[in-house]
C-alpha cells in the first residue's frame, strides 16, 4: 500500500481511495434503527455484567478490602464506560474472526460472543470456566470465537498478527482485531506490530482504547503525541481517532477497517477516546484522578439512551425490556458459575503440556 | 517420503551418509515442510542468507517466500506472530538468531507461547518450534555466547531440546515440529559444522535419509563406562567423549550421558547411570548457579543420595558473563581440560 494521504485522517475515518466501496454520504446517514438498538443492547448487557461482577467481587471482601479474598479473588479490571468500543467494533466480526483483548477484556469478550456462562465461571475460578480456573479474568480463551486476552500491555498484538497470518495462509477472509489501551501505544510491541502488519499487509485492525489513564498517569504525562492515530501513518496504514466515545462513529470506522482487512488491503488503526468510568482495578481509590467530577456526565450509556429515545428508535418499554433481558442473561451466567465446582487441588499441575 | 535424491541402486549399498548438524537440521525441517503444509519458518536472515548459522540453507529456494519468511528485526512481533499462527493450527518454526536475544522478546515466549495452553485449561494448543543458536568459544562476547537453556527450562510450559549430533538434530527437529507444545530447539554454533568456525571432528555424523523421530525426553548413553558418569548436553558432549577416549588409556572408564532434552528431563537415565558408577560429573556450558548442573545433582540426591560414592562435581560457567578475550573465555567455558580434571577429581 502506498503511504496514505491526509484524507486518511478525516473524521469519517478513511479516504475514498483507501475504500472504493464506501459511500461518501454514508457517514452522514443515520444508522438503521435495528443496528442502533443492537449497539444499545450490547452496551447495556456489558454494563449489567460489569455492575454484577463488581457487586459479586466486593460482596465478601468486607470488612476491610482483601484482594485475595472472596468468591472472586485477585485483581479485577472492569470496563464500564468503554462499552462503545466493543459494541461498535464487534458487529462487523464473525465467530471465525479473531479478537485479542487486554487486562480489561469483559466488554470485548461479551460483544464478540464468548460463552458468557463459562467466562463467568472462569472469573469465579471454577472448574467449569473457559480455562478450568487456570486463567482468571485477564486470561480468557474461547477458541470457538477465536478470542483471547493478555494481561501484559501491548503483548496481545503480536499473536493477533499470527492469527491474521494463518487466516490468510489458509485462504480465508477472516480478520484479526487487536485491541489495546492508549498506554500500550508507547510499548515496543505496539510499534513492531504495526510495522510488521503493514509490511506483510496482514488482515488486522488495531483498536486503541484511549481512556485517558494508564493506571494513575494521564495520557499527557506519558505520551508525546496528543492522539495516537498519526502513529498509523508512521507505519503506512490509515488511522483515525473517534472522539466523544461515540458508539456509532466506532461502528462506522470499524466497518471500513474490517472491510479493508477482509479485502486483503492491509491493516488499519482506530483510536477511540473512551472513558474509564471506574478505577483501574476494583479497590483503586482514584485519588490521583483530576477528572472525577465529570465522569458521570460522560457515561456513554445514558447519553445513547437519550439519543435513541429522542430519535424514536427506543421507547421506555423496550428500554426496560432490554435491561431486564440483560439482567436475566447475567443472572444465568452467575448461577452457572456458582454451581460449578472449585478445581480439585490434586489437578494443580495439569495442563502445563498438551 | 524421500528427502534426498538417492542414486539408483547398484550392486553395492552406498556408504553411510555423513552430514553436518546444520545440514541434518535443515533436512528435518524440509521433510516436515514437505509432509505438512501448515509448517513454515520465519526469522531474521533465514531466507536468501539461509540462516546465519546455516539453519535454513536452501529452504527458501525449495519452499518459497510464503513459507520461508525473512522478518524485520522485531523479535517481539514475529515471536508473537508465531504463537498466534500456532493457536490457529499452523506449525511455525521461529528462529531467534541468538538465544542471547531472548531479552527483547521474552514476554512473548514465557508469558504467551508457554502459558496459553495452561491458562486456557488445555483448550488452546501452541505447537511452535523456537530455534536458536547458543554457545561460545569464538570470542563473540557476553551478548552473543550464552547457552541460557537453564532459563528456558526453568519456566514451565516449554519443552527444551538440545541436539549434539547430526542424527539427533534431524530426529529431534521432526519430533519438535510434530509436538503439540512449544519446543525450544537450541543448536550450538560450534557443533553445526560451519566452515567458518573451529569444529570438533564429531561435527559430522551419519544421518539416515528417511524422516524419523528422536523421542523428546530420552537421554542417550553415548559412551558406556563403569567408573564415572558425565552428564551433559550439546557441544560439551563432544568434549566429554574426547576426554573419555583420552582417559581410557589411563584405565578410567567414563560413561557419557547426553541428556538431549532438559524438559522433559530423563531423570531415570541419570539415576540409573550414577547408580552403576557412583561418581557424577555434570558438564554445563550454561551458568553454574540455579541451573542444569544443580538439577541433575538434585535428581540423584532426591532419589537416593547413597548412590554417590563421592561428592559430585560440576563443570559449568562460573557465574560471570562470557568474557571476550580468548584466554579469559577459555577459562570460563567447560573445556576438555576442565572436564578432564573434574573426572580425575571424582576418581580420587
Amino acid at each position: 500500500m502506498a503511504a496514505i494521504s491526509q484524507s486518511g485522517f478525516s473524521q469519517s475515518g478513511f479516504s475514498q481511495s483507501d475504500h472504493p466501496r464506501s459511500d461518501d454520504s454514508e457517514a452522514d446517514r443515520p444508522l438503521e434503527g435495528s443496528v442502533r438498538l443492537d449497539l444499545y443492547r450490547t452496551m447495556v448487557l456489558i454494563r449489567t455484567y460489569e455492575e454484577r461482577i463488581r457487586q459479586e467481587y466486593h460482596a465478601d471482601k468486607t470488612p476491610g478490602f482483601d484482594i485475595g479474598a472472596g468468591k472472586i479473588p485477585g485483581e479485577m479490571h472492569l470496563a464500564a464506560g468503554q462499552e462503545p468500543v466493543a459494541a461498535g467494533v464487534c458487529p462487523h466480526l464473525r465467530p471465525s474472526d479473531a479478537l485479542t483483548a487486554t487486562h480489561r477484556p469483559h466488554h470485548l469478550a461479551i460483544a464478540h460472543g464468548v460463552d458468557l456462562a463459562r467466562m463467568t465461571a472462569e472469573i469465579f475460578g471454577r472448574e467449569g470456566g473457559l480455562g478450568h480456573g487456570r486463567g482468571g479474568h485477564m486470561h480468557l480463551f474461547d477458541p470457538a470465537v477465536h478470542f483471547s486476552c493478555s494481561g501484559i500491555i501491548a503483548e496481545g498484538l503480536p499473536p493477533a498478527l499470527g492469527q491474521a497470518f494463518a487466516f490468510r495462509q489458509r485462504g480465508t477472509d477472516s480478520v484479526a482485531v487487536a485491541v489495546t489501551g492508549e498506554g500500550a501505544a508507547n510499548q515496543g510491541a505496539f510499534h513492531e506490530s504495526l510495522n510488521l502488519a503493514a509490511l506483510w499487509k496482514l488482515p488486522v485492525v488495531f483498536v486503541v482504547e484511549d481512556n485517558d489513564w494508564g493506571i494513575s498517569v494521564d495520557r499527557g504525562a506519558s505520551t508525546a503525541v496528543a492522539d495516537n492515530s498519526p502513529r498509523a501513518a508512521a507505519n503506512a496504514m490509515p488511522g483515525v481517532r473517534i472522539e466523544d466515545n461515540d458508539v456509532e462513529a466506532v461502528y462506522r470506522a470499524a466497518r471500513q477497517a474490517v472491510e479493508r482487512a477482509r479485502a486483503g488491503e492491509g491493516p488499519s488503526l482506530i483510536e477511540v477516546h473512551t472513558l474509564r468510568l471506574w478505577g483501574h482495578f476494583e479497590g483503586d481509590p482514584q485519588t490521583y484522578r483530576s477528572d472525577l467530577e465529570t465522569v458521570e456526565e460522560r457515561d456513554p450509556i445514558p447519553r445513547y439512551r437519550r439519543l435513541l429515545l429522542e430519535a424514536g428508535v427506543l421507547d421506555e418499554a423496550s428500554a426496560e425490556r432490554i435491561a431486564a433481558d440483560a439482567a436475566a442473561e447475567v443472572d444465568r451466567a452467575v448461577e452457572f458459575a456458582l454451581a460449578s465446582p472449585e478445581p480439585d487441588p490434586a489437578t494443580a499441575s495439569a495442563y502445563v503440556f498438551a | 517420503m524421500t528427502v534426498v535424491e538417492e542414486p539408483a541402486s547398484k550392486a553395492a549399498p552406498p556408504p553411510p551418509r555423513r552430514l553436518t548438524m546444520a545440514k541434518a537440521m535443515v533436512e528435518g525441517i524440509a521433510a516436515e515442510m514437505e509432509r505438512d503444509p501448515s509448517v513454515f519458518y520465519l526469522g531474521e536472515d533465514v531466507g536468501a542468507y539461509g540462516g546465519i548459522f546455516s539453519s535454513t540453507t536452501g529452504l527458501l529456494e525449495r519452499f518459497g517466500p510464503e513459507r520461508v519468511l525473512d522478518t524485520p528485526i522485531s523479535e517481539t512481533a514475529f515471536m508473537g506472530l508465531a504463537t498466534g499462527a500456532a493457536v490457529e493450527g499452523m506449525r511455525p518454526i521461529v528462529e531467534l538468531m541468538f538465544a542471547d536475544f531472548f531479552g527483547v522478546c521474552m514476554d512473548q515466549i514465557y508469558n504467551h507461547m508457554a502459558k496459553i495452553h495452561f491458562e486456557s485449561g488445555g483448550n488452546v494448543k501452541v505447537p511452535v518450534v523456537l530455534t536458536s543458536a547458543v554457545g561460545g568459544g569464538y570470542s563473540d562476547g557476553a551478548q552473543h555466547s550464552q547457552c541460557l537453556w537453564g532459563t528456558f527450562a526453568h519456566l514451565p510450559g516449554m519443552k527444551v531440546v538440545i541436539p549434539s549430533t547430526p542424527a539427533d538434530a534431524k530426529g529431534l527437529m521432526i519430533s519438535a515440529i510434530r509436538d503439540d507444545n512449544p519446543v525450544i530447539y537450541l543448536f550450538h554454533k560450534g557443533a553445526m559444522g560451519l566452515a567458518w568456525m573451529t569444529k570438533t571432528r564429531r561435527a559430522l555424523g551419519e544421518v539416515p535419509p528417511e524422516p524419523y523421530e528422536t523421542p523428546i525426553g530420552k537421554a542417550a548413553v553415548v559412551r558406556s563406562g563403569r567408573d564415572v558418569t558425565v552428564v551433559t548436553v550439546s557441544l560439551s558432549v563432544h568434549y566429554a567423549l574426547d576426554v573419555a577416549d583420552e582417559l581410557a588409556t589411563d584405565g578410567i572408564d567414563v560413561e557419557v550421558l547426553d541428556l538431549r532434552s532438559l524438559v522433559p528431563l530423563d531423570r531415570d537415565a541419570i539415576v540409573e547411570s550414577v547408580g552403576r558408577t557412583g561418581r557424577l560429573v555434570v558438564v554445563d556450558e550454561d551458568y553454574q548457579s540455579f541451573g542444569m548442573s544443580a538439577e541433575v545433582m538434585a535428581t540423584v540426591a532426591e532419589r537416593d543420595p547413597s548412590l554417590f560414592a563421592v561428592p559430585p562435581v560440576r563443570v559449568a560457567v562460573p557465574d560471570v558473563p562470557i568474557p571476550y578475550a580468548r584466554a579469559l573465555e577459555q577459562t570460563v567455558l567447560p573445556t576438555p581440560e576442565r572436564i578432564r580434571s573434574a573426572v580425575r577429581q571424582v576418581m580420587g
